[in-house]
This record gives structure tokens, C-alpha cells and sequence, in this order.
């Protein structure tokens, strides 16, 4: 399992009913529902990740969060709902946090920082949109419409009144390093926070 | 010079199967030999394979008669029933592997494989059941059954009333999806089969998939609900009656008893169909097959079957009143419209869904306008509200409601990848 999701894995309680927008071919469900009784849904587009899910066990449903929504999910009904590598890649990123926390309690998003050391130096050496090995499109081709920095999350974390329960970065290996803690903006690959209303 | 190119369509039936056709198609104006739609499905090219590594073969269907009296949801009581039933695979030792198909409107127990080596055409979900396929004989034991009030050899209004001597007809008390599980529940009993690994069914079918769930819970793991709906919309209800005014305004129906007059309401029959048929297809897929083109060349300003597309309507109106009874199709367009889960919880959907335990398996086909992918989501969401555990999928498929019918590759993938776990599970 990517190291990203062996560290959200740590934050979900045992028996949490899980909702996880963007869940891919369902391997973290699967393995919370194998290795910590949890229960719940992912949400997918992909019809390859759909057709995994479904081979594995996972329950997934098809829904798109930019045309669909999640109206059809009531207030408070999960523990907590998880969003990986994908708040970068929707219309509207503040609306879809908005949503998790009223659906769940707690909410788990990782995204690309776009302040990455290696990010800016690209931009300010060569001049052109950056590409790395998370970022691998061109500026006209890429999902990830809305990229953002730690700082940018953070600053709307608070206009939201979000609370900032964990936060860590990792590296391009999705390695947790002690040197990014020092200064996440500019050595953090992957952000991963986990938020609360409460 | 070609004048004609020939090709070779592969088309699926609501009551049954998928043959191939051969379609003449015209490639320069003159000289072209231009069939009917007629005589393209006289001329149909079945392709029957008995000894294909992934047909079931040729089947034999059994009759078993169930002698203990079965109260309906109507207050009446049939004193005693027979259910032919088709069985494909075998049952493991603790009868874990088990797999019912539950037909649609005018579906019945042959779902796979030939009845004999002469037989045309397989049976109306062949392209999914067989070893190998996504409800995979070799390692399933599936049971398809007519049921009960069917026109197939299950106990219905034309069968004859032990009581009077003469057929049911009108007197045969009016089946629900409830009483239908019931049936399907003795059934079994009967085969031994206390849990069943899933219960599969498209249409109203699927109905029947999702009435086990609240039925008996306990006695099914899986319940996969294909182009379905948790109810019938006004809009359906009003295409079925239609149909059920089509058939009973024949003055050949004689109010039901049409057999002691030793004849069928053809017309009514007919005209039902043609228009269940339409609610069928989708305006791209009859536009793809049919358009606009005529059966000659100019219009003949007359009343008769010109375009392509009524000659095709009337032809399978006049095939299925040959086949179907009629009392049968009034009876199942009843059962149609009487379905709904969530009418005894306050129309809370939700709340009925409680009482279920199983998993869910929910597809839906895009250009489907009888039963939309809406209906379905409603179905969903209900399920997600009630902490189902379900899956779904939107199919994408210009086939309309038909399209559960024909094999795409993403509904095979997703049949094969959610059975296979299924598999897994029980041990099969």
C-alpha cells in the first residue's frame, strides 16, 4: 500500500463507516474493511476502478462529484470521509470540503503542494508550468485544475473555520521524512491533513 | 461491382436471446435486393452451438409440482402449483454455490443453453450463463425457473382448474413479486438450497432480486438488481395499461375465457406488445436499425405498413401473440405496477431497505427511458441511507431497456468481476 494511505490508515478508528471520494481501485477500503472492520462506500468515475472495486469487495458507487454532487448522502452519517490526491482535480474544492465535513465527522485530504521546492525551481529556471512525477500533464491536459500550496489550504482551512486535527507531509515516495517537517512548504511533496468542524 | 454488402448484426430480444441476423444493406441504388424486416428475421441465421466450451449444452427443463396450498398477497390461495424449472452447473456439498435468475415480463425458465439439437436459438440470457461466463456454470448452480401465473408450464390462468375441469382464465388469482419469491422460496426448499449465493434478475426481475433481499434476508448473500426500479413511475404504469386495454378490448379475450372459445385475442396481444416493444428500444437504436427507410422504394399514400420500423413492430406483435398468453400478460404488467417496497413504510424506501442484510449489486443502462438510470439511483440511495452495502454502476449502452439483455464489455466485466468475488466467497 502507498505510504499515504498507511498514514491515514493510522487515523481511522476500528469499525468507522468510511466514505472515500476518488477511492480508486478500492485499495485502502479494502484494506480497512479486512484490517479494521470498517464499513462504507467509495466513490469512483474510472470504469476500470469501478469494475476492481467490485472484483475485491468494496462497495463503490458510480458518481461523478462534479455534476452529481453528494446531495443524495445525509448530514453526519459517516465517521470519517476520506479524499485522496484528488481535491486538486474537482471544480470546486472549497464546496466538496464543505461537504465532507457535513457528512462525516472528520475529514482526510492529500494533495499535491504545489510549493514544493522542486515545483518552484522548475518554474522559476525554465519559465514553463511545472511537471514532475505526481504532476505528469501539460498545462492544457491536466485533471488538476485547482493546485494549491500548504499555505493555500491552510489559509482556507481558517477562512472556513476548519480545525487542523493532524497534519504531515511525505515525499516523492510518499516517505515520511523528518527534514519536511522543518519546513513543509518547501520540502513537502504530498500534503495530508486531517480536518474536523469540532 | 458490389451492389449489397452483407452484414452480420448480433440483436437481442426482451422475451428472449440474441440470434444473429443477417442485414442485406444496400450500397449503391440500383439492382439492390432490399429485404423486409420480415424476411430478414425468416431468414434469421441463428448460429447454435451446442458443443462451444462456453454453452451449458443442451438442457432438459423439469416440472415439480408442490402439493401444499400457497396463500398470495391478494387473500387467495392456489391449493396446489407446478414451477418447471431449468438447473445449469451443479450444487456443491453445502449448497453455497447456488445462483437464481429471476425473468422479466415475458421471460420463463430457459435462460441457457439448446432443448434439443434442432433448437434455434438458446435461451434468453444465454450470453451470460455458461462456463465461463459471467454467471459461470463451472462454478455456480444456477436455477431458472417460469414463474408462477408464466404461460411456459408454470401453473398460470391457462392451465386447467383441477376444481372445474377447465382453464384458470380470469379466475386466476392475481400473482405479485411477493407471492413470486414465496414460490421462489418453496422452490428452494425443495432443491435443498437454504442460502443462496445470489439472486439475479434485470428488469422486473430485478424486482423479484430485491424482494428476496426484504423477503429473506437471511437466505441470500447477494442480490444484483439490473435496469430496475424500486417502483413503477405513472408514466409506466400508464404504457402497461395500454397494453392490458389493448388486450381486453379484443372481443376475441371474451373477458379472459378466451380458451373455452377455442381462440386467442391476436389483435390485443399484438398491440400489447407493440407497444411494451417500443418502451424496449431506444430512439437511437430504432433509428440506427430502422430510420426512416421504407419497405419499397416510394411512399403508396396508403395504410399499410410502409416504413421498415412498423413492419418490424407488427411482426413482433404477431410472433408474440402466437406464443404468449394473454391472461399471463395482463397478470405480469399487474405485478408490474403493484410493486413497490415502500409502500408499507410511509413511502420511505429506506426504511424498508432496513430489514434487509445482503449485498447489492445496482447497474443501470444510459439510454434505458423505462426504467432510467434516475430510478435506479433511487434505488441507491435509499440502499446507502439504509447502510446497504451496494455497488453501482451506469452502463453505457444505446440499447434502451433491452441493453441488459446484450452483452457490452464493461456490463461483462463488471458481472464477471463482482460474481468472481461472489465465487470466491462461497467457496465455489
Amino acid at each position: 500500500m502507498r505510504a499515504d494511505l498507511e498514514i491515514i490508515e493510522q487515523w481511522i478508528k476500528p469499525g468507522s463507516h468510511v466514505l472515500d471520494l476518488g477511492c480508486g481501485d478500492g485499495t485502502l477500503l479494502d484494506y480497512l474493511q479486512r484490517e479494521k472492520q470498517a464499513t462504507g462506500f467509495g466513490l469512483e468515475i474510472n470504469p476500470e476502478h469501478i469494475t476492481s472495486c467490485m472484483g475485491r469487495g468494496v462497495s463503490v458507487i458510480e458518481q461523478n462529484l462534479d455534476t452529481q454532487g453528494l446531495k443524495n448522502f445525509e448530514d453526519q452519517t459517516f465517521d470519517v470521509v476520506l479524499m485522496t490526491q484528488a481535491l486538486q482535480a474537482v471544480r470546486r474544492p472549497d464546496v466538496v470540503l464543505d461537504e465532507m465535513l457535513r457528512l462525516g465527522r472528520e475529514g482526510i485530504v492529500t494533495f499535491p503542494n504545489f510549493a514544493y521546492w522542486r515545483l518552484r525551481w522548475y518554474l522559476v529556471w525554465r519559465g514553463r508550468m511545472p511537471e514532475s512525477e505526481t504532476l505528469p500533464y501539460k498545462w492544457y491536459n491536466t485533471p488538476n485544475i485547482h493546485l494549491c500550496t500548504f499555505k493555500d489550504f491552510e489559509a482556507l482551512c481558517h477562512r472556513k473555520k476548519f480545525r487542523i486535527k493532524n497534519r504531515t507531509v511525505v515525499d516523492g515516495e510518499h516517505q515520511d521524512r523528518w527534514f519536511s517537517a522543518l519546513w513543509p512548504n518547501m520540502l513537502g511533496q504530498t500534503a495530508i491533513y486531517r480536518i474536523t468542524r469540532e | 461491382m458490389q451492389l449489397c454488402s452483407l452484414a452480420i448484426k448480433l440483436q437481442g430480444w426482451h422475451d428472449g436471446g440474441f440470434r444473429f441476423i443477417i442485414v442485406v444493406q444496400k450500397t449503391s441504388k440500383p439492382f439492390c435486393f432490399r429485404p423486409t424486416v420480415d424476411l430478414i428475421q425468416d431468414t434469421v441465421a441463428s448460429m447454435p452451438d451446442f458443443h462451444s466450451p462456453d454453452s451449458v449444452g443442451v438442457v432438459t427443463p423439469q416440472t415439480l409440482h408442490f402439493g401444499d396450498p400457497i396463500t398470495l398477497a391478494c387473500g387467495q390461495t392456489l391449493p396446489a402449483y407446478d414451477l418447471v424449472v431449468e438447473t445449469y452447473g451443479e450444487l456443491n456439498e453445502n449448497a453455497s454455490n447456488a445462483i437464481l435468475i429471476c425473468h422479466a415480463l415475458s421471460g420463463h425458465h430457459h435462460a441457457a443453453g439448446y432443448h434439443s439439437e434442432e433448437d434455434r436459438k438458446p435461451g434468453w440470457w444465454d450470453s451470460c450463463i455458461g462456463p465461463g461466463k459471467p454467471i459461470d456454470t463451472s462454478r455456480f448452480f444456477i436455477v431458472s425457473l417460469n414463474n408462477l401465473g408464466g404461460c411456459n408450464g408454470s401453473t398460470g390462468p391457462g392451465s386447467i382448474n383441477p376444481e372445474t375441469g377447465k382453464a384458470y382464465g380470469p379466475s386466476f388469482p392475481v400473482i405479485t413479486v411477493k407471492d413470486w419469491v414465496q414460490s421462489q422460496a418453496l422452490l428452494a426448499d425443495r432443491l435443498g438450497i437454504h442460502c443462496w449465493a445470489a439472486v439475479v434478475g434485470g428488469s422486473l426481475g430485478g424486482m423479484q432480486a430485491l424482494q428476496w433481499s426484504l423477503s429473506y434476508p437471511d437466505r441470500l448473500r447477494h442480490a444484483v438488481v439490473i435496469a430496475s426500479t424500486p417502483r413503477l413511475t405513472a408514466q409506466n404504469i400508464a404504457f402497461n395499461e395500454v397494453a392490458r386495454k389493448a388486450i381486453t378490448s379484443d372481443p376475441d379475450f371474451y373477458g379472459g375465457r378466451f380458451y373455452d372459445f377455442n381462440t386467442i385475442p391476436r389483435q390485443g396481444l399484438m398491440l400489447a406488445r407493440m407497444v411494451g416493444h417500443i418502451t424496449y428500444l431506444s430512439d437511437a437504436s430504432m433509428g440506427e436499425k430502422f430510420g426512416r427507410e421504407l419497405r419499397d422504394q416510394a411512399f403508396k399514400f396508403g395504410y399499410d405498413a410502409e416504413f421498415q420500423v412498423e413492419s418490424y413492430l407488427r411482426y413482433q406483435g404477431e410472433r408474440f401473440s402466437e406464443t404468449f398468453d394473454a391472461n399471463t400478460y395482463l397478470l405480469m404488467t399487474k405485478a408490474l405496477d403493484y410493486f413497490d417496497p415502500a409502500y408499507e413504510f410511509d413511502d420511505n424506501l429506506a426504511a424498508a431497505l432496513k430489514q434487509s442484510s445482503c449485498e447489492f449489486l445496482v447497474l443501470s443502462f444510459s439510454t434505458d427511458w423505462r426504467f432510467t438510470p434516475a430510478r435506479s439511483e433511487e434505488l441507491v440511495n435509499a440502499m446507502i441511507a439504509a447502510r446497504c452495502k451496494v455497488s453501482y454502476a451506469e452502463i453505457d449502452a444505446p440499447w434502451g431497456h433491452d441493453a441488459f439483455l446484450i452483452p457490452t464489455p464493461r456490463y461483462t466485466d463488471i458481472f464477471t468481476a463482482y460474481l468472481g468475488r461472489v465465487a470466491r466467497e462461497v467457496g465455489a
